[in-house]
Formats: C-alpha cells, sequence, structure tokens
C-alpha cells in the first residue's frame, strides 16, 4: 500500500476520531453548563438538606440556571452550608426563597429558587437567607401519628 | 518427616523463590524498556511517515470491529435497560443510562480489550517475527535502532489510536440506542437525548472516560511492544508472547479500570 493511502485514511480515521469526542462533549455530555464556566456563586443555609447531592441542578421556575458545587456542614449552628454555582446571565433578588424539592416520587432532588420582589440583586458569593429543608417522609409520619394518638382519646 | 517430602519442600521453596525473582527482573526490564521508548520517542514523531503507517495498522484496521460491536453494544444495553426502567416507568431515562454506561465504563474497558486482541497481538506477533527472523539484529548491524525503527512507532501508532477508537465505540453504542431506543421501542426523542445532556457532564463523565481510554492505550501497547520485543525467537516463542499479551493486557485493562474507577468517581455523593 503506498504513502497516500495510508495517509489519506490515517487522515479521515483521525478526523472521525476527533468528530467522535466532539459529539461526545457538546451532543452527550452538556459542554455549555460545565461548572467551570463563567458564573457567580451563591450560598444557602438548610436545616435538612435531605437527599441532595453534589452537582445536583438548581431551578428556577424549573429552569436549571445552576449546580450544587459543595455541601458542608456549618460547626457552630449544625446547619448544611450549600454552595451553588450559578450562570451567569441569571440574577437573583436579596430575598430568594431556596427550597428543596423532589421532582416526582422518585426523581432527583433539586434546589429551586423562588425569586421575590427586592429591587437589590444577590452578588458573587451572596447568602440566601430565606431558605426551606426537604422534606423528611420519616419526621412527617411521625408528626401524622402523634396528631392522629392525640385525637383518639375524644 | 521423611527425607523424600523434605527434598519435595525444598524444590517447591526453590520454585516460589525462582518465580518471584524472575518476576522483579521482569518488571526492572520492563521500565528499562518503557525509559528507552520515551527516549526513542522524538524520532517516531522526527519520521512521522512510520508512525502514520503504525496507526493505519493499529487504528484504521481496526475501525471495523470496533464500530460493529460498539452498535451492537449499545442496542443490548438499550434493550436490557429498558426492559428494567420499564418496571419504575423510568424507560425516559434510558439515554442518560446508555451514555454514562458507554462513556464511563464500557467504551473505554471495551474498545481496550478488542484493540488489545486486534492490534496488540498483531504489533507482538510482528516485533517477534522480525526478532525470529533476525530482522532486529540485521538493522543494529546497519546501525539502525529497531528501538527508534520499529518500538517507538509501534507503541506511538496504538496509543493515539486507542483514544479516538474509545470514543468512536461510545458514539456508535449511543447510535445504536437510538436506533433501539427511539426508533425501534418508541421512546420519545427529545426526552432521550434531554435526558443524556442533563445527567451526562463533561468534566466528570466524558472527560475521565477520555484519560481513561489514554491510560488503557498506553497499557496495550506498552505491553504489546514489549512483549514482542522479549519474546523467544522461535516459533513457539512468536505465539506465546501472542497470547500473554492479550491475555495480560486484558487482565490490566480490567485491573486499571477499577482502580481508576475509585478514584475519578468517588467523591461525587454517590
Amino acid at each position: 500500500m503506498n504513502r497516500s493511502t495510508i495517509d489519506l485514511w490515517v487522515g479521515i480515521f483521525v478526523t472521525i476520531g476527533i468528530g467522535a469526542i466532539i459529539f461526545l462533549a457538546l451532543k452527550v455530555g452538556n459542554l455549555t453548563s460545565v461548572s467551570s464556566s463563567p458564573g457567580y456563586r451563591l450560598e444557602a443555609n438548610f436545616e435538612n438538606i435531605g437527599g441532595l447531592k453534589l452537582r445536583a441542578p438548581v431551578k428556577a421556575a424549573g429552569v436549571t440556571v445552576g449546580r450544587v458545587e459543595a455541601i458542608q456542614l456549618d460547626p457552630k449552628t449544625y446547619q448544611a452550608l450549600v454552595t451553588m454555582h450559578i450562570d451567569r446571565g441569571y440574577q437573583f433578588t436579596k430575598d430568594t426563597i431556596a427550597s428543596i424539592l423532589t421532582s416526582g416520587l422518585l426523581g432527583e432532588v433539586y434546589i429551586g429558587l423562588d425569586a421575590g420582589g427586592d429591587p437589590q440583586m444577590l452578588a458573587d458569593g451572596g447568602r440566601i437567607t430565606h431558605t426551606q429543608s426537604a422534606v423528611v417522609l420519616e419526621k412527617l409520619i411521625g408528626q401524622f401519628l402523634f396528631s392522629k394518638a392525640a385525637e383518639t382519646p375524644k | 518427616m521423611t527425607s523424600a517430602t523434605l527434598a519435595g519442600l525444598a524444590v517447591l521453596l526453590r520454585r516460589i523463590g525462582g518465580g518471584t525473582i524472575a518476576a522483579i527482573v521482569r518488571l526492572g526490564y520492563a521500565t528499562r524498556f518503557f525509559l528507552a521508548v520515551v527516549r526513542h520517542s522524538p524520532s517516531a514523531f522526527r519520521r512521522v511517515q512510520l508512525t502514520l503507517r503504525e496507526i493505519y495498522f493499529a487504528g484504521v484496521l481496526s475501525l471495523i470491529i470496533i464500530l460493529v460491536s460498539g452498535v451492537f453494544v449499545g442496542m443490548v444495553l438499550a434493550l436490557q435497560g429498558y426492559d428494567v426502567l420499564i418496571r419504575y416507568g423510568a424507560d425516559e431515562s434510558l439515554g442518560i443510562l446508555v451514555a454514562l454506561s458507554l462513556v464511563r465504563e464500557l467504551g473505554p474497558v471495551v474498545a481496550g480489550l478488542l484493540f488489545a486482541s486486534r492490534a496488540g497481538s498483531a504489533i507482538t506477533a510482528e516485533i517477534g517475527l522480525m526478532k525470529a527472523t533476525e530482522q532486529l539484529s540485521a538493522m543494529e548491524m546497519m546501525a539502525v535502532d529497531p528501538m527508534a525503527r520499529v518500538v517507538a512507532p509501534r507503541f506511538w501508532g496504538g496509543m493515539i489510536s486507542m483514544p479516538l477508537l474509545a470514543a468512536l465505540f461510545s458514539m456508535l453504542g449511543i447510535f445504536g440506542a437510538y436506533l433501539v431506543g427511539v426508533k425501534l421501542i418508541g421512546i420519545d426523542a427529545g426526552a432521550f437525548w434531554g435526558n443524556m445532556r442533563a445527567g451526562v457532564d463533561f468534566r466528570y463523565d466524558v472527560l475521565n472516560g477520555i484519560i481513561k481510554s489514554v491510560v488503557f492505550g498506553f497499557a496495550v501497547s506498552m505491553i504489546a511492544v514489549f512483549e514482542g520485543y522479549i519474546a523467544q525467537p522461535t516459533a513457539e516463542g512468536v505465539s506465546s508472547a501472542t497470547t500473554r499479551t492479550v491475555v495480560a493486557s486484558s487482565l490490566v485493562i480490567l485491573a486499571l479500570d477499577f482502580v481508576l474507577t475509585v478514584f475519578m468517581f468517588r467523591g461525587l455523593g454517590v
């Protein structure tokens, strides 16, 4: 086999190989929303984060606007400190409410942001003060049982 | 204890000791060999025609087996995944299931195993046969270093081909899953691609998969040229070297895959 044929085939091979990597990057993995993309960070304290995991989506009105970047336990208040990475271009008001929600009964856990009416916006490193913890099923059942037990003597 | 059992014990101990020392010597020789390949790598790129030829033999000629098995693996994954997911009404997650399994694990590992048996064995047999027919000695006579002329281009040819083959395998696998999942079973195409894009992260999943395939490409190419280079220069020696390449490459790929997975996908809260 002569040189130019080999060159041609190697060229085709390398091109489609790199094409496959680009396909994996753009169509399969969403390269546009990697956490290193430009954006800013917000923090929020939660009483209980339930099943929230790293890289869980942060949604506003159902639209993914960022990802959970870090989850820590605040050693003083014993609350969970969640750091979120929000895509640039989305601004949230100072009185935004962050709540931990679940999509469907078995779906993924995510953080929902509900913007308020404050004219001031949260800046990089800002803290969301109004938060709503995850609904823990065991606690709900516990409350339900207690209230049932309180009712029966009548 | 009779003297016969004592003698038998001594033979056994000697065999264990000899085997251990031989393995350590072999490892030391392999390290020296690796350093020699690295030292001669610049010449593989100075005479790029040699390396291109090896990419042709290791990469282009492996395309058919990689592409066809990629499509079939993807189709089987889609069928099996659908069968389980539908029990939980989560059949729309088929895209992310297939994409994650292919990009993280199956792409690099299966492509690596196929590459070891298709290209690795060929490289070993070729170098071993060159040694058996004294072509390597003839080169040394002509002041041509076989490390630069034969070993380094083959090593780099395999090293460059492997990540590209793994990426093609993953892409074709996803395409096969798309064929079965969307075209045959009838999952919504938007949900298939949408869930996939939402759940697959470029840095954590795709990039780690590519890193894995680079590591496997290095391991397979290194084992292949090494086994060929140290093969006994007989017909039997070349055949057993080829077998050892496939066996050792496969084991190394699977073991390395475990180690890499532990390091890559541990701290994700999964």
